[in-house]
């Protein structure tokens, strides 16, 4: 069903935070992935030991006072401070916006495994008694915590919960924002995607028994979706929020707006618990693209998922292929090659990271594509260098998860 | 431990749980909530660091007696006066 949207309806991106491996501001990420600068470093982690990740280095105390960080969690400080830098690149009257009017939608892969990790191994000092686990254990691990913290950090008196979407959860958050916003249960949706992951052995531990841990000796070379010799993920943390609001509202204050959301999607695999149904993926593509009233020739820019796994990256290529042919003109990029993997962030920060081409018309690569695996060729790839695309309008940004959680959303240049 | 060991033990621990706090003029007869920002977890944070690192057990009822450093560290002399 095709709805013709009023103003009230439409919805638009009028301001970005974030920080990622290789940037602590859109500006800064936006330059990285054009100078081909990845933010994947060595890394060490307790019982894995050394291994490879994306690792954030943004200023932790320049929104939180000590205390906060102390008593909070990696994940809520990264959504902290990616909130603050939304709302201040939004140029909303702050001060003056009705706090209870503000919702804060959180995608998180997962949440609680690294305060969980920690407290055992603290207690591990005390022969595992449990009269020395800590009483910040719960606040720190309930689901909301990420969101929770934000709300608490700035205020915001609106509701505040994550959405749990494995690594489509970045997606699932602006999504959140746009629903919440048309039902108008808020006026101003904070809303994206974060993740503390790296921090978590277990994550490591577990894709690496998967055979999906991805190793090379130079950490900047790990990443390389498509590639013949990917061998796996690259782990990072990271986070991305954006300032969501009405284009009647964004309009009347003559706010800088990065693009109006203009389709998206979610569907289920209902395969498997970690392969993914490039059939479905393409359906909610196709979804999308149907939302969104456009044919797949005017997706300029395809922000694809893969995050250089052998299966993963085939898959969302026959999804890929199902939909483009290669005989127009849309162009596909990769960001986890820079990057890595950052879960709950990442469809926030691949989208973001390709707001750029919308003004100059430059679409960044992917990277460390040495040798095209033949299963992964697609019409339209970015390999290695920018590409100067002309006018670019529209961008599709696709993000799946373990347990076939697939998300897509679309972004129109206003 | 002596009186003035004791307040330094309790001192180092306000000092990692409240690290934005100056406690160079922390007044031993005004209570710590007067002085500090403090809340309830705080006070849970006191009592878990003493149990770590002192093994010191404080029954719940008894939580009060950490009001304010005079009154915490004369809670504490009986109980610490063996740790060395």
């Amino acid at each position: 069903m095709i709805v013709r949207r009023t103003d009230q309806q439409r919805i638009v991106i009028t301001g970005v935070g974030l920080t990622a491996p290789n940037g602590n501001s859109l500006a800064e990420f936006r330059q990285s992935l054009l100078d081909g600068r990845s933010g994947v470093i060595e890394y060490e982690t307790r019982y894995f030991g050394k291994t490879v990740a994306g690792v954030c280095n943004f200023d932790e105390l320049r929104y939180q006072k000590r205390k906060e960080v102390r008593r909070g969690t990696r994940a809520g400080g990264i959504g902290i401070f990616c909130s603050h830098e939304a709302i201040a690149d939004s140029g909303l009257d702050w001060q003056n916006v009705d706090k209870a009017n503000v919702g804060i939608y959180v995608g998180v892969t997962e949440h609680g495994n690294v305060e969980t990790e920690n407290e055992i191994f603290q207690i591990s000092g005390y022969n595992y008694d449990t009269q020395f686990w800590s009483h910040h254990h719960n606040p720190r691990t309930v689901a909301n915590n990420p969101a929770g913290e934000i709300s608490l950090n700035l205020k915001i008196t609106g509701p505040h919960y994550t959405l749990g979407a494995a690594c489509a959860a970045g997606n699932a958050g602006l999504i959140q924002g746009v629903q919440m916003l048309r039902l108008g249960e808020c006026d101003v949706a904070l809303c994206g995607g974060v993740s503390e992951s790296i921090h978590s052995f277990g994550i490591f531990a577990s894709f690496n028994s998967q055979g999906a841990l991805a190793k090379h000796d130079d950490p900047t070379k790990a990443s390389r979706p498509f590639d013949a010799q990917r061998n796996g993920i690259v782990v990072a943390e990271g986070g991305c929020m954006m300032v969501l609001e009405r284009l009647s509202d964004a309009m009347g204050r003559d706010a800088n707006i990065y693009g109006e959301i203009i389709g998206y999607a979610m569907n289920s695999d209902a395969t498997d618990f970690v392969n993914p149904d490039p059939d479905r993926q393409a359906e909610c593509i196709r979804l999308a693209l149907k939302r969104a009233e456009l044919d797949p020739d005017d997706i300029d820019i395809v922000s694809t998922h893969a995050t250089g796994t052998t299966t993963g990256d085939t898959q969302e290529c026959k999804a890929l292929r199902q939909i483009w042919d290669g005989a127009g003109h849309t162009a596909m990029n990769n960001t986890k090659s820079f990057i890595g993997h950052a879960m709950g962030a990442a469809g926030a920060l691949e989208l973001a990271g390709n707001f750029g081409a919308l003004r100059d018309g430059v679409c960044h690569p992917t990277i460390n594509l040495d040798n095209l695996d033949p299963e992964c060729e697609l019409p339209g790839l970015v390999i290695n260098q920018p590409k100067e695309l002309g006018n670019v309008n529209v961008i599709l940004n696709n993000s799946f998860g373990m347990l076939g959680i697939n998300s897509v959303v679309v972004v129109r240049r206003i | 431990m002596t009186t003035a060991e004791i307040r330094k033990a309790v001192l180092d621990i306000l000092a990692d749980i409240a690290p934005d706090e100056d406690l160079s003029d922390l007044k031993d007869d005004v209570t710590f909530r007067d002085q500090l920002e403090l809340d309830s977890m705080d006070f849970l944070d006191i009592v878990m660091e003493l149990r770590k690192r002192y093994r010191i057990q404080i029954p719940e009822e008894e939580y009060t007696e950490l009001a304010s450093m005079g009154s915490t560290v004369k809670y504490l002399e009986p109980l610490m006066k063996d740790v060395e």
